[in-house]
Protein backbone atom coordinates (compact mmCIF):
# COMPACT_ATOMS: atom_id res chain seq x y z
CA UNK A 1 0.00 0.00 0.00
CA UNK A 2 1.04 3.36 -1.21
CA UNK A 3 0.45 6.57 1.28
CA UNK A 4 0.65 10.41 0.00
CA UNK A 5 3.62 11.13 1.73
CA UNK A 6 4.99 8.31 -0.24
CA UNK A 7 3.86 8.86 -4.11
CA UNK A 8 6.40 11.58 -4.47
CA UNK A 9 4.80 13.12 -7.28
CA UNK A 10 6.38 16.92 -7.93
CA UNK A 11 3.41 19.66 -7.97
CA UNK A 12 0.66 17.15 -6.15
CA UNK A 13 -1.17 19.12 -3.87
CA UNK A 14 -3.20 17.03 -1.26
CA UNK A 15 -6.21 18.71 -1.19
CA UNK A 16 -6.59 18.59 -4.96
CA UNK A 17 -6.07 14.80 -5.09
CA UNK A 18 -8.96 15.04 -2.35
CA UNK A 19 -11.00 16.33 -4.81
CA UNK A 20 -9.95 13.58 -7.22
CA UNK A 21 -10.67 11.12 -5.47
CA UNK A 22 -14.29 12.29 -4.00
CA UNK A 23 -15.30 12.77 -7.84
CA UNK A 24 -14.16 9.06 -7.84
CA UNK A 25 -11.34 9.85 -10.62
CA UNK A 26 -9.00 8.05 -8.37
CA UNK A 27 -9.89 4.85 -6.62
CA UNK A 28 -8.16 5.03 -2.77
CA UNK A 29 -8.70 3.08 0.29
CA UNK A 30 -8.83 4.69 3.93
CA UNK A 31 -10.32 7.48 5.40
CA UNK A 32 -9.89 11.62 4.16
CA UNK A 33 -5.80 12.48 5.15
CA UNK A 34 -4.59 8.39 5.52
CA UNK A 35 -5.70 7.29 1.65
CA UNK A 36 -4.02 4.15 0.52
CA UNK A 37 -3.12 3.58 -2.65
CA UNK A 38 -2.31 1.00 -5.33
CA UNK A 39 -0.07 0.98 -7.81
CA UNK A 40 -2.54 1.42 -10.30
CA UNK A 41 -3.82 4.14 -8.82
CA UNK A 42 -0.45 5.93 -8.78
CA UNK A 43 -0.19 5.86 -12.39
CA UNK A 44 -3.53 7.03 -12.44
CA UNK A 45 -2.87 10.07 -10.45
CA UNK A 46 0.60 11.02 -12.29
CA UNK A 47 -1.98 10.60 -15.72
CA UNK A 48 -4.51 13.08 -14.07
CA UNK A 49 -1.58 15.30 -13.24
CA UNK A 50 -0.65 14.99 -16.07
CA UNK A 51 -3.40 15.93 -17.82
CA UNK A 52 -4.09 18.91 -15.50
CA UNK A 53 -1.42 20.56 -15.44
CA UNK A 54 1.15 19.42 -18.51
CA UNK A 55 -1.52 19.23 -20.54
CA UNK A 56 -3.86 22.14 -19.03
CA UNK A 57 -6.67 20.72 -19.38
CA UNK A 58 -9.64 22.36 -17.33
CA UNK A 59 -11.32 20.62 -14.47
CA UNK A 60 -14.67 20.88 -16.34
CA UNK A 61 -13.58 18.77 -19.65
CA UNK A 62 -11.57 15.73 -17.09
CA UNK A 63 -14.37 13.73 -16.73
CA UNK A 64 -14.57 13.62 -20.73
CA UNK A 65 -11.45 12.90 -21.26
CA UNK A 66 -11.24 10.47 -18.17
CA UNK A 67 -14.92 8.60 -19.49
CA UNK A 68 -13.29 8.53 -22.92
CA UNK A 69 -9.81 7.05 -21.65
CA UNK A 70 -11.53 4.46 -20.11
CA UNK A 71 -13.64 3.64 -22.79
CA UNK A 72 -10.36 2.95 -24.82
CA UNK A 73 -8.70 1.46 -22.40
CA UNK A 74 -11.81 -1.04 -21.86
CA UNK A 75 -11.69 -1.71 -25.74
CA UNK A 76 -8.28 -2.41 -25.69
CA UNK A 77 -8.07 -5.10 -22.71
CA UNK A 78 -11.52 -6.54 -24.31
CA UNK A 79 -9.13 -6.51 -27.77
CA UNK A 80 -6.75 -8.37 -25.90
CA UNK A 81 -8.69 -10.87 -24.61
CA UNK A 82 -10.26 -11.50 -27.99
CA UNK A 83 -6.82 -11.74 -29.53
CA UNK A 84 -5.93 -14.21 -26.63
CA UNK A 85 -9.24 -16.59 -27.10
CA UNK A 86 -8.41 -16.43 -31.14
CA UNK A 87 -4.96 -17.58 -30.43
CA UNK A 88 -6.13 -20.68 -28.37
CA UNK A 89 -8.49 -21.79 -31.54
CA UNK A 90 -7.39 -24.32 -34.18
CA UNK A 91 -5.66 -23.18 -37.02
CA UNK A 92 -8.25 -23.56 -39.31
CA UNK A 93 -10.98 -21.61 -37.43
CA UNK A 94 -8.67 -19.07 -37.01
CA UNK A 95 -7.46 -18.73 -40.72
CA UNK A 96 -11.15 -18.46 -41.19
CA UNK A 97 -11.80 -15.56 -39.06
CA UNK A 98 -8.57 -13.70 -40.25
CA UNK A 99 -9.81 -14.45 -43.65
CA UNK A 100 -13.00 -12.72 -42.98
CA UNK A 101 -11.47 -9.95 -40.81
CA UNK A 102 -9.44 -9.36 -44.50
CA UNK A 103 -6.26 -9.65 -42.55
CA UNK B 1 23.70 13.66 -31.00
CA UNK B 2 20.01 13.74 -30.45
CA UNK B 3 17.74 16.16 -33.04
CA UNK B 4 17.95 20.03 -31.64
CA UNK B 5 15.43 20.51 -29.14
CA UNK B 6 13.81 23.87 -30.18
CA UNK B 7 12.96 22.08 -33.85
CA UNK B 8 11.18 19.44 -32.34
CA UNK B 9 9.08 21.62 -29.91
CA UNK B 10 8.85 23.62 -32.67
CA UNK B 11 9.90 27.29 -31.08
CA UNK B 12 12.51 29.79 -32.03
CA UNK B 13 15.46 29.89 -30.50
CA UNK B 14 15.00 32.74 -28.65
CA UNK B 15 11.07 31.92 -27.77
CA UNK B 16 10.06 33.03 -23.95
CA UNK B 17 9.25 30.42 -21.64
CA UNK B 18 5.55 30.64 -22.08
CA UNK B 19 6.25 29.91 -25.46
CA UNK B 20 7.86 26.76 -25.00
CA UNK B 21 5.37 25.71 -22.60
CA UNK B 22 2.63 26.47 -24.74
CA UNK B 23 4.43 24.37 -27.60
CA UNK B 24 4.93 21.41 -25.26
CA UNK B 25 1.59 21.59 -24.23
CA UNK B 26 -0.31 21.36 -27.49
CA UNK B 27 2.60 18.49 -28.79
CA UNK B 28 2.43 16.76 -25.43
CA UNK B 29 -1.76 16.26 -26.05
CA UNK B 30 -1.12 14.71 -29.61
CA UNK B 31 1.39 12.56 -28.49
CA UNK B 32 1.51 11.75 -25.35
CA UNK B 33 1.62 7.72 -25.11
CA UNK B 34 -1.08 7.15 -22.31
CA UNK B 35 -3.87 8.76 -24.95
CA UNK B 36 -2.40 6.79 -28.10
CA UNK B 37 -1.96 3.41 -26.48
CA UNK B 38 -0.68 1.10 -28.90
CA UNK B 39 1.21 3.68 -31.09
CA UNK B 40 4.71 2.86 -30.83
CA UNK B 41 5.33 6.44 -33.14
CA UNK B 42 3.28 8.34 -30.54
CA UNK B 43 5.42 7.18 -27.90
CA UNK B 44 9.21 7.76 -29.52
CA UNK B 45 7.89 11.45 -30.72
CA UNK B 46 6.66 12.20 -27.08
CA UNK B 47 9.84 10.83 -26.03
CA UNK B 48 11.63 13.59 -27.65
CA UNK B 49 9.02 16.09 -26.82
CA UNK B 50 9.66 15.75 -23.52
CA UNK B 51 13.59 15.54 -23.42
CA UNK B 52 13.50 18.74 -25.40
CA UNK B 53 11.25 20.46 -23.00
CA UNK B 54 13.05 19.21 -20.18
CA UNK B 55 16.24 20.53 -21.49
CA UNK B 56 14.59 24.53 -22.87
CA UNK B 57 12.25 24.58 -19.57
CA UNK B 58 15.40 24.57 -17.00
CA UNK B 59 17.19 27.94 -18.01
CA UNK B 60 20.11 26.77 -16.51
CA UNK B 61 20.20 23.71 -19.03
CA UNK B 62 18.75 25.86 -21.74
CA UNK B 63 21.64 28.60 -21.20
CA UNK B 64 24.05 25.86 -21.15
CA UNK B 65 22.44 23.91 -24.14
CA UNK B 66 22.33 27.57 -25.50
CA UNK B 67 26.64 27.93 -25.04
CA UNK B 68 27.21 24.18 -26.24
CA UNK B 69 28.15 23.19 -23.44
CA UNK B 70 25.89 20.06 -23.39
CA UNK B 71 24.24 18.26 -26.31
CA UNK B 72 20.83 17.78 -26.48
CA UNK B 73 21.68 14.26 -25.79
CA UNK B 74 20.76 12.17 -22.61
CA UNK B 75 17.57 14.95 -21.82
CA UNK B 76 15.41 11.67 -21.96
CA UNK B 77 12.76 11.51 -19.11
CA UNK B 78 13.49 9.05 -16.94
CA UNK B 79 10.64 6.24 -17.82
CA UNK B 80 7.64 6.31 -15.05
CA UNK B 81 5.33 3.77 -14.76
CA UNK B 82 2.85 4.86 -17.09
CA UNK B 83 -0.80 5.10 -16.82
CA UNK B 84 -0.98 2.67 -20.23
CA UNK B 85 0.88 -0.51 -18.84
CA UNK B 86 -1.32 -0.74 -15.93
CA UNK B 87 -5.06 0.36 -17.84
CA UNK B 88 -4.05 -2.30 -20.67
CA UNK B 89 -3.46 -5.38 -18.32
CA UNK B 90 -5.90 -6.45 -15.61
CA UNK B 91 -5.35 -4.05 -13.17
CA UNK B 92 -6.80 -1.24 -15.42
CA UNK B 93 -9.95 -3.26 -14.48
CA UNK B 94 -10.23 -1.37 -11.20
CA UNK B 95 -11.22 1.88 -13.37
CA UNK B 96 -12.92 -0.02 -16.19
CA UNK B 97 -15.48 1.98 -17.70
CA UNK B 98 -18.64 -0.23 -17.94
CA UNK B 99 -18.60 -1.63 -14.69
CA UNK B 100 -17.57 1.16 -12.37
CA UNK B 101 -14.78 -0.63 -10.97
CA UNK B 102 -15.61 -3.46 -9.96
CA UNK B 103 -14.21 -5.68 -12.26
CA UNK B 104 -14.85 -7.81 -15.24
CA UNK B 105 -15.43 -5.98 -18.91
CA UNK B 106 -18.69 -6.37 -20.17
CA UNK B 107 -17.85 -8.01 -23.03
CA UNK B 108 -21.65 -9.44 -24.23
CA UNK B 109 -21.76 -5.37 -25.07
CA UNK B 110 -18.89 -4.86 -27.15
CA UNK B 111 -19.46 -7.72 -29.34
CA UNK B 112 -23.31 -7.45 -29.42
CA UNK B 113 -23.53 -8.74 -33.08
CA UNK B 114 -21.83 -12.28 -32.17
CA UNK B 115 -23.59 -12.85 -28.94
CA UNK B 116 -26.66 -12.28 -30.61
CA UNK B 117 -26.31 -14.32 -33.48
CA UNK B 118 -25.14 -17.09 -31.08
CA UNK B 119 -29.01 -18.88 -30.45
CA UNK B 120 -30.47 -18.49 -26.66
CA UNK B 121 -33.07 -20.96 -27.26
CA UNK B 122 -32.49 -24.84 -28.69
CA UNK B 123 -31.67 -25.14 -31.59
CA UNK B 124 -31.49 -27.67 -34.35
CA UNK B 125 -28.13 -28.74 -35.05
CA UNK B 126 -26.58 -27.87 -38.81
CA UNK B 127 -27.47 -30.25 -41.74
CA UNK B 128 -24.58 -32.08 -43.04
CA UNK B 129 -24.41 -32.41 -46.61
CA UNK B 130 -22.78 -35.44 -48.81
CA UNK B 131 -22.79 -36.23 -52.20
CA UNK B 132 -22.73 -40.25 -53.43
CA UNK B 133 -22.62 -42.05 -56.74
CA UNK B 134 -24.54 -45.00 -57.34
CA UNK B 135 -24.99 -47.49 -60.16
CA UNK B 136 -27.90 -47.16 -62.82
CA UNK B 137 -29.69 -49.95 -60.91
CA UNK B 138 -29.37 -49.06 -57.59
CA UNK B 139 -30.48 -45.99 -58.15
CA UNK B 140 -33.75 -47.95 -60.70
CA UNK B 141 -34.66 -50.32 -58.18
CA UNK B 142 -33.48 -48.99 -54.57
CA UNK B 143 -30.65 -50.22 -52.52
CA UNK B 144 -28.71 -49.74 -49.51
CA UNK B 145 -25.08 -48.44 -49.71
CA UNK B 146 -23.07 -47.86 -46.82
CA UNK B 147 -20.47 -44.26 -46.87
CA UNK B 148 -17.93 -43.25 -44.51
CA UNK B 149 -17.71 -39.85 -43.20
CA UNK B 150 -14.56 -37.52 -42.94
CA UNK B 151 -14.61 -37.97 -39.21
CA UNK B 152 -14.40 -42.10 -39.54
CA UNK B 153 -17.96 -43.07 -38.84
CA UNK B 154 -19.88 -44.51 -41.27
CA UNK B 155 -24.07 -43.82 -42.50
CA UNK B 156 -26.29 -46.52 -44.13
CA UNK B 157 -27.97 -44.56 -46.78
CA UNK B 158 -31.29 -46.06 -47.56
CA UNK B 159 -31.51 -45.29 -51.42
CA UNK B 160 -35.26 -45.91 -52.36
CA UNK B 161 -36.10 -47.58 -55.94
CA UNK B 162 -36.67 -44.93 -58.71
CA UNK B 163 -34.31 -42.74 -56.85
CA UNK B 164 -33.20 -40.13 -59.74
CA UNK B 165 -29.85 -38.25 -60.82
CA UNK B 166 -30.37 -34.44 -58.31
CA UNK B 167 -32.46 -36.37 -55.69
CA UNK B 168 -31.78 -35.04 -52.26
CA UNK B 169 -31.68 -37.71 -49.79
CA UNK B 170 -32.65 -36.87 -45.87
CA UNK B 171 -31.43 -38.77 -43.47
CA UNK B 172 -32.78 -37.65 -39.96
CA UNK B 173 -30.94 -36.76 -36.88
CA UNK B 174 -27.84 -37.46 -38.67
CA UNK B 175 -26.04 -34.14 -39.10
CA UNK B 176 -24.96 -31.93 -36.16
CA UNK B 177 -25.58 -31.77 -32.63
CA UNK B 178 -28.31 -29.70 -31.97
CA UNK B 179 -28.00 -26.41 -29.49
CA UNK B 180 -28.72 -25.88 -25.80
CA UNK B 181 -30.90 -29.47 -26.61
CA UNK B 182 -32.27 -29.04 -29.69
CA UNK B 183 -32.79 -31.66 -32.39
CA UNK B 184 -29.78 -32.97 -34.14
CA UNK B 185 -29.42 -31.56 -37.55
CA UNK B 186 -29.70 -34.06 -41.07
CA UNK B 187 -27.56 -35.51 -43.17
CA UNK B 188 -28.49 -34.17 -47.10
CA UNK B 189 -27.44 -36.52 -49.53
CA UNK B 190 -27.29 -35.74 -53.15
CA UNK B 191 -27.25 -38.69 -55.49
CA UNK B 192 -25.32 -38.72 -58.32
CA UNK B 193 -26.17 -41.53 -60.63
CA UNK B 194 -23.89 -43.34 -63.50
CA UNK B 195 -24.49 -44.08 -66.47
CA UNK B 196 -25.85 -47.39 -67.86
CA UNK B 197 -23.81 -49.77 -70.47
CA UNK B 198 -27.56 -49.92 -72.72
CA UNK B 199 -30.36 -48.70 -70.04
CA UNK B 200 -31.31 -45.21 -70.66
CA UNK B 201 -33.92 -43.41 -67.69
CA UNK B 202 -36.45 -41.30 -69.23
CA UNK B 203 -38.65 -40.62 -66.25
CA UNK B 204 -39.81 -43.78 -64.91
CA UNK B 205 -39.47 -45.68 -67.95
CA UNK B 206 -36.32 -46.88 -69.11
CA UNK B 207 -35.41 -47.26 -72.63
CA UNK B 208 -32.69 -49.60 -74.73
CA UNK B 209 -31.55 -50.75 -77.40
CA UNK B 210 -31.85 -54.81 -78.74
CA UNK B 211 -30.18 -56.22 -81.12
CA UNK B 212 -31.81 -59.26 -83.26
CA UNK B 213 -30.66 -61.71 -85.94
CA UNK B 214 -31.55 -61.15 -89.73
CA UNK B 215 -33.59 -64.68 -89.15
CA UNK B 216 -35.21 -63.73 -86.08
CA UNK B 217 -36.33 -60.66 -87.56
CA UNK B 218 -37.57 -62.36 -90.57
CA UNK B 219 -38.83 -65.37 -89.48
CA UNK B 220 -40.29 -64.75 -86.36
CA UNK B 221 -38.50 -66.18 -82.66
CA UNK B 222 -38.65 -65.82 -78.94
CA UNK B 223 -36.11 -63.99 -77.44
CA UNK B 224 -34.75 -63.37 -73.72
CA UNK B 225 -34.04 -59.91 -72.55
CA UNK B 226 -32.50 -58.41 -69.88
CA UNK B 227 -34.59 -56.20 -67.81
CA UNK B 228 -33.80 -54.53 -64.48
CA UNK B 229 -35.57 -57.12 -62.35
CA UNK B 230 -34.21 -59.91 -64.69
CA UNK B 231 -34.51 -61.89 -68.07
CA UNK B 232 -38.05 -61.54 -69.56
CA UNK B 233 -38.75 -63.63 -72.65
CA UNK B 234 -39.92 -61.41 -75.79
CA UNK B 235 -41.92 -62.90 -79.22
CA UNK B 236 -40.83 -61.51 -82.01
CA UNK B 237 -43.41 -61.69 -85.08
CA UNK B 238 -42.55 -63.05 -87.88
CA UNK B 239 -41.33 -59.82 -90.77
CA UNK B 240 -40.27 -57.62 -87.95
CA UNK B 241 -38.70 -54.85 -88.93
CA UNK B 242 -35.32 -53.16 -87.57
CA UNK B 243 -36.29 -49.83 -85.55
CA UNK B 244 -39.36 -51.37 -84.16
CA UNK B 245 -40.21 -50.47 -80.85
CA UNK B 246 -41.91 -52.41 -78.56
CA UNK B 247 -42.80 -51.46 -74.90
CA UNK B 248 -42.77 -54.67 -71.76
CA UNK B 249 -45.32 -52.96 -69.51
CA UNK B 250 -44.36 -52.51 -65.48
CA UNK B 251 -41.05 -53.68 -66.73
CA UNK B 252 -39.19 -50.10 -66.29
CA UNK B 253 -38.87 -48.15 -62.92
CA UNK B 254 -40.62 -50.47 -60.42
CA UNK B 255 -43.62 -49.12 -58.53
CA UNK B 256 -42.79 -47.44 -55.75
CA UNK B 257 -44.45 -45.08 -53.06
CA UNK B 258 -47.62 -43.19 -54.89
CA UNK B 259 -45.75 -44.33 -58.38
CA UNK B 260 -47.26 -46.85 -60.73
CA UNK B 261 -44.17 -48.93 -62.22
CA UNK B 262 -42.29 -47.96 -65.67
CA UNK B 263 -42.44 -49.25 -68.91
CA UNK B 264 -39.68 -51.09 -70.21
CA UNK B 265 -39.24 -49.31 -74.23
CA UNK B 266 -37.22 -51.71 -76.56
CA UNK B 267 -36.02 -50.75 -80.08
CA UNK B 268 -34.72 -53.60 -82.12
CA UNK B 269 -31.76 -53.43 -84.25
CA UNK B 270 -31.40 -56.08 -87.11
CA UNK B 271 -27.86 -56.70 -87.17
CA UNK B 272 -26.47 -58.85 -90.01
CA UNK B 273 -23.15 -60.53 -90.24
CA UNK B 274 -21.86 -59.34 -93.55
CA UNK B 275 -19.13 -61.77 -93.37
CA UNK B 276 -21.45 -64.57 -93.25
CA UNK B 277 -20.59 -67.27 -96.90
CA UNK B 278 -23.72 -68.70 -96.87
CA UNK B 279 -25.62 -65.71 -96.65
CA UNK B 280 -23.43 -64.31 -99.55
CA UNK B 281 -24.20 -67.10 -101.50
CA UNK B 282 -27.96 -67.06 -101.02
CA UNK B 283 -27.60 -63.17 -101.70
CA UNK B 284 -25.99 -63.32 -105.03
CA UNK B 285 -28.88 -65.32 -106.50
CA UNK B 286 -31.20 -63.12 -104.58
CA UNK B 287 -33.68 -60.88 -106.42
CA UNK B 288 -36.06 -58.25 -105.03
CA UNK B 289 -37.76 -56.80 -108.01
CA UNK B 290 -39.98 -53.80 -108.19
CA UNK B 291 -38.81 -53.35 -104.35
CA UNK B 292 -36.82 -50.28 -103.30
CA UNK B 293 -35.94 -49.42 -99.95
CA UNK B 294 -35.59 -45.59 -100.69
CA UNK B 295 -38.76 -45.53 -102.31
CA UNK B 296 -39.57 -43.05 -99.07
CA UNK B 297 -36.45 -41.22 -99.94
CA UNK B 298 -37.98 -39.55 -103.79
Amino acid sequence: MITFESLHIAGLDEAELTHWIEAAWVHARGARGAWQFEEVDVARIRLIHTLRHEMDISEPAMPVVLSLLDQLYELRRNAARLNAALADLPPALRAAILEKLGA
Amino acid sequence: MAEDPYKILGVKKEASADEIRSAYRKLAKKHHPDLNPGNKQAEESFKAISGAYDLLSDTEKRGKFDRGEIDASGAERAPQQSWRQYAEAGPGERYAYSTGGTGGADFEDLFANIFNQRPRGPAKGHDRHYSLEVSFLEAVSGATRRITLPDGGTLDVKIPPGTEAGDLLRLRGKGDAGMNGGPVGDALIEVHVAAHKFYRRVGRNIHMDVPVSLKEAVLGSKITIPTPAGEVAMTLRPGTETGTEMRLRGRGVPAHGKHAAGDLHVKLNVVVDPADEKLKAFLETWEQPGFNPREGLK
